[in-house]
């Protein structure tokens, strides 16, 4: 037995009432679903991007590189974007090793490609000592593995090795044992192509991180690569095959630094930044990325900007989609007035239909949401290697759809106040 | 007590050339809980006009209307809509039925503002009024003669002390107007409501012991003649 009263049955009069205008109600609840879902999507990106960005997940401290912005640094040997500001000669790879303060120093030099892909020379203690998350370190799959060459290798034997990035694997074709040949340049240019041919010794693990797109050789074999030139002594210096390299004419693009403590940051930022003039030392590089986001303020004011004309329109459209009823429902207010309900249920009746439409196109923004975040996951990661989590609960998720309730209840008001204002005994026709 | 007592009544209109034209002028009229009285009136002389006042649909100039002890014309618009809800149930000549709702839920309609609707009582009516195969048909999906059936239901949905029923077999041919007007008088027959019909049918009103011209009760249709031609309805009942 079904029993109405109060708020159930002001819901079957909603329920009917909507059914009756089904196909309004479902255009007006898609527009509703496509704004919701693009202001939920707008917001969780910027806001997961800043985490992504600036959420310490680099594995590093700092870096150490060439005199110039902290950020052009961190964009080139963190996420491998941007081009490298500069070099440091050896020397300065090796003091900040032995640096009390430093837990581990990785050199990079960078400056080639495959296929768009950043080839980074370095040592195995990318392998074996750093953790790209705390307690990760890069594992090979199971059919590979790392490449040989370390600090104790002898330089002039360095096989050409090369460790691939999951990512780059999925995207080239490259897998263990495949050779390909290096290009000059940090974008791909098939006239750039050097004559070194590497060989594939392992594909990483997937870590979601920028790494997944990176190529990593020995770092001698940066130096050793053909029309390459070091310049870490001040003059030219070609690399010859079979002969060691002094040190005194190698070069690194940057050094990867792991901090004992904060305070270790703080003492080096002033040694290197504040007194020092020949190299930079981005720190925290959190921070730094953090500024990059700060300087586009502008962009998150022009977001909200957006929203809020969103929010606009949705209400728009409630509004003009159960005003245009109105007129047509007069007699059913008039019918329900003579029946004995009131005119704040009159009211109540559009409001709440105000507010389920928005309701219903808020669940449905849900659905968008979820299609611009995977879209956007693939982009992104294609694009950065950083990894976007969809299903993280944003406050945005919950606000959006309250919001969008909120502002659907106030667009009935008006349309709700021009069924309150019906007359009865005018539209209960015919008179006699 | 009466269920309905009406006393020096009075509702006027603002014609479109701006005089006020009085429309009811109402000295006395009184219904007893269970008495069934026709209303006989042409087209246009105040009917429904009668009807909406006493169901608080419309205000009065002045007068008062007294509703099963109920004073309806002291009580605020939300006094009188609970009024109408709980102590009147109106048939309409064009059924008034809501299109997007089943028999069942227009009856239950019917109860819902008066403290809420059970279905149980609703399907009860309808299989009353011979209409317990057509609970989930929609209006437009009943013939009328069905259609009257359902508004007669639903007008009786709230338990009501008081029926007023306005022109109801006005849309229907003969032999619906005779079933839908036997089915009005019967349900408040059985329940002892009040029952107060409007029509200006003489097939219908043929029916009625105590059919009244409503020109005996609308002093305004006499409008400037003088008071000694007027005959109050009281008095003729007696």
């Amino acid at each position: 037995m079904t029993n109405w009263s109060g708020a159930k049955g002001l819901l079957m009069i909603v329920r009917r009432s909507l059914g009756q205008h089904a196909l309004s109600t479902i255009i007006t609840a898609l527009s509703i679903a496509l704004g919701s879902g693009l202001v939920m999507a707008v917001f969780s990106i910027k806001s997961q991007t800043y985490q992504a960005f600036t959420g310490g997940q680099a594995g590093f401290d700092a870096v150490l590189g060439a005199r110039g912005s902290q950020l052009q640094l961190v964009l080139n040997t963190v996420f491998h974007l941007e081009t490298s500001p500069g070099n440091i000669p050896w020397a300065m790879y090796r003091q900040i090793k032995q640096d009390p303060r430093v837990k581990l120093a990785i050199p990079y030099a960078v400056g080639d490609n495959y296929q768009d892909f950043r080839i980074v020379g370095t040592t195995r203690e990318i392998f074996t000592e750093f953790e790209y998350q705390q307690g990760h370190k890069f594992q090979a799959q199971s059919s590979g593995r790392f490449f040989n060459a370390d600090s104790s290798t002898n330089p002039a034997e360095s096989p050409r090795e090369a460790v691939i990035g999951s990512y780059v694997a999925q995207a080239t074709g490259l897998r263990a044992s495949s050779t390909f040949n290096p290009y000059h340049g940090l974008i791909y240019d098939e006239r750039q192509r050097h004559r070194d041919q590497y060989t594939v010794v392992g594909v990483l693990e997937t870590t979601n991180s920028p790494s997944d797109r990176v190529i990593w050789i020995p770092i001698e074999g940066v130096y050793r690569m053909s029309s390459h030139v070091l310049r870490g002594g001040g003059e030219m210096f070609r690399a010859a095959e079979g002969e060691e390299i002094p040190d005194e004419h190698k070069e690194v693009s940057a050094v990867m630094l792991k901090l004992r403590d904060p305070q270790s940051g703080f003492q080096l930022d002033q040694t290197i930044n504040k007194q020092g003039k020949v190299a930079t030392l981005a720190w925290p590089i959190g921070r730094v990325m953090a500024e990059l986001f700060d300087k586009l303020g502008w962009m998150n004011r022009v977001l909200a900007l957006v929203a809020y004309l969103v929010i606009a329109v949705a209400a728009g459209s409630i509004l003009a989609s159960v005003y245009n009823t109105i007129n047509e429902r007069r007699r059913e207010f008039a019918i329900l007035r003579a029946l004995g309900a009131r005119r704040a249920t009159v009211f109540s009746v559009i409001v709440i239909e105000a507010a389920v439409i928005a309701f219903i196109g808020a669940m449905g923004g849900y659905a968008v949401y979820a299609a611009i975040l995977a879209t956007t996951k693939i982009i992104v990661k294609a694009q950065t290697g950083v990894e976007l989590n969809v299903w993280q609960i944003d406050s945005i998720l919950w606000l959006t759809p309250l919001l969008m309730i909120a502002v659907g209840a106030l667009a009935g008001l008006i349309p709700a106040f021009k069924a309150y204002r019906t007359d009865v005994a005018e539209h209960l026709a015919p008179t006699s | 007590m009466p269920v309905l007592e009406i006393s020096n009544l009075k509702k006027s209109y603002v014609t479109p050339d701006g005089a006020r034209s009085a429309v009811i002028d109402v000295p006395q009229f009184t219904l007893e809980a269970g008495e069934q009285v026709a209303l006989a009136g042409a087209s246009g002389s105040g009917k429904t006009t009668l009807l909406h006042l006493i169901a608080g649909i419309l205000t009065p100039d002045s007068g008062h209307i007294v509703v099963a002890g109920e004073e309806m014309t002291a009580v605020s618009e939300a006094g009188r809509d609970r009024l109408r809800a709980q102590t009147i149930g109106y048939v309409f000549q064009t059924f008034n039925l809501l299109q997007g709702y089943t028999a069942l839920e227009n009856v239950m309609l019917g109860q819902m503002f008066g403290g809420g609707a059970d279905s149980g009582r609703a399907r009860e009516l309808l299989a009353r009024v011979g209409l317990s195969d057509r609970l989930n048909y929609r209006p437009r999906q009943l013939s009328v003669g069905q259609q009257q059936r359902v508004a007669v239901a639903r007008a009786l949905a709230n338990q009501p002390k008081l029926v007023l029923a306005d022109e109801p077999t006005g849309n229907l041919d003969r032999r619906h107007a005779l079933e839908a007007l036997g089915l009005i008088r019967e349900v408040c027959d059985e329940n002892r409501a009040a029952l107060l019909l409007v029509s200006h049918d003489q097939d219908a009103l043929s029916r009625f012991d105590q059919v009244v011209s409503l020109g005996e009760v609308n002093r305004a249709l006499y409008a400037g003649t003088p008071d000694k031609e007027w005959i109050e309805f009281s008095a003729t009942k007696n």
